[in-house]
């Protein structure tokens, strides 16, 4: 049943990403790929929709899953799983356990998964960059560099870099998403 | 708080409402609002109580807007509050997320959004690094938390490479307790020293 798939998927998901929206990348990557969801090149396409749309980039992701699976009914679903966890946990702690962060083996807790979460996010990083700059995926198929794709990514740590240095801070996503998809209208259009 | 409790239901609602369909970026961005909204504006929570609820939605599982609302909604108005607050600002992603599943692979047909998308992918690459470098630049770096990272690093890396199924659940909770660990033994020691 692929509403119930869904539902627990999500609520999965929305129960142990801890460190917000980045951090469920990974998960949602695993998930969507094992259950055959989408392939890692239309998620990263929705990645990059998420981020230039509004609101959490967890829910929006969700919400497009379940919809390309099973319609409104199933982006509702969707929904509703990943934001039930954060929901029930919150409620717990706002209502009952106010002093949960002050104990010494939460605080633990939440110190050794850190670097977990951001070994993961990195992690994730090197992967999709595997499989988008050189198509490899894993050890069975031979890496095949993506010329274009390697120029444009050097375009924009160049753009990073200058803005870095100018203006003192990252540039935007916003920013970086409509220059990327510039570069690849121009290179397309070129070769 | 004076007000009736439906007109605060309902601010609550509009307030979440708005700051889901208008915040780009994902939570952190979404932060500067809520202290905007909630502390400037409205003056419904003072600076402190915002800084825990801040402490708390970053220290839980789940998108941080999310976690804000429940708790912003749950401090106001108790279970109603916290209900409608997070299904408000979930409500305008659906809502446009939806719309533009509708769309997406019909637009997909268009050539250059096609070619656009293949720069695009590139960027997203670009934009989990850049944040996982920002997260890392944060992390506190002791030779614990180093070894964890480098270790969890090189090993997702190689189980994705050599299509090995072990979910970083695992890896999340293999963390926790490693912490967990060090704590107790940590707490042991000055405990066994004060004696």
């Amino acid at each position: 049943m692929i509403y119930l798939k869904l539902f627990l998927t999500f609520f999965k998901i929305g129960a142990v990403s801890f460190g917000g929206g980045y951090a469920m990348i990974p998960l949602i990557r695993e998930a969507v790929l094992s259950h055959g969801w989408l392939t890692e090149e239309e998620l990263v396409d929705f990645i990059a929709v998420a981020e230039s749309t509004p609101g959490p980039v967890a829910v929006n992701i969700a919400t497009f899953i379940g919809s390309t699976k099973a319609g409104l009914l199933g982006s509702i679903i969707s929904t509703l799983g990943v934001i039930t966890p954060s929901f029930i946990i919150i409620l717990i702690i706002a209502a009952i356990l106010k002093n949960l962060l002050k104990y010494k083996g939460v605080q633990g807790f939440l110190a050794g998964i850190r670097p977990v979460i951001v070994a993961l996010i990195l992690g994730t990083a090197v992967t999709i960059g595997l499989s988008t700059l050189f198509a490899f995926s894993d050890v069975s198929v031979k890496p095949v560099p993506n010329l274009m794709g390697i120029i444009i990514f050097l375009c924009l740590l160049a753009v990073h870099f200058g803005c870095r240095l100018i203006a003192k801070k990252k540039p935007s996503p916003i920013i970086m998403i409509l220059l990327s998809a510039g570069l690849g209208i121009l290179f397309n259009s070129i070769m | 708080m004076k007000e009736k409790k439906e007109n605060i239901l309902l601010k609550l609602f509009l307030s979440f409402f708005k700051i889901g369909a208008f915040t780009f970026g994902g939570g952190y961005a979404m932060i500067a609002l809520l202290e905007n909204e909630f502390v400037a504006n409205k003056k419904w929570l003072t600076k402190d109580e915002f800084l825990d609820m801040v402490a708390i939605a970053e220290s839980t599982p789940g998108p941080v807007a999310i976690n804000s609302a429940t708790y912003i909604g749950y401090k106001l108005t108790g279970f109603l509050g916290s209900l409608i607050s997070t299904v408000a600002v979930a409500l305008p992603s659906l809502i446009i997320i939806y719309i533009i599943s509708l769309f997406f692979n019909a637009f997909m047909e268009f050539k250059y959004v096609a070619y656009a998308f293949t720069g695009i992918r590139v960027c997203v690459v670009y934009l989990i690094a850049s944040a996982g470098i920002k997260m890392f630049k944060g992390l506190k770096k002791t030779p614990l938390t180093l070894t964890v990272f480098t270790l969890t690093l090189i090993t997702f890396i190689a189980f994705s490479l050599f299509a090995v199924n072990f979910s970083s659940i695992y890896f999340i909770l293999i963390g926790g307790l490693i912490g967990i660990f060090t704590t107790c033994i940590f707490k042991c020691k000055k405990e066994v020293s004060k004696e």
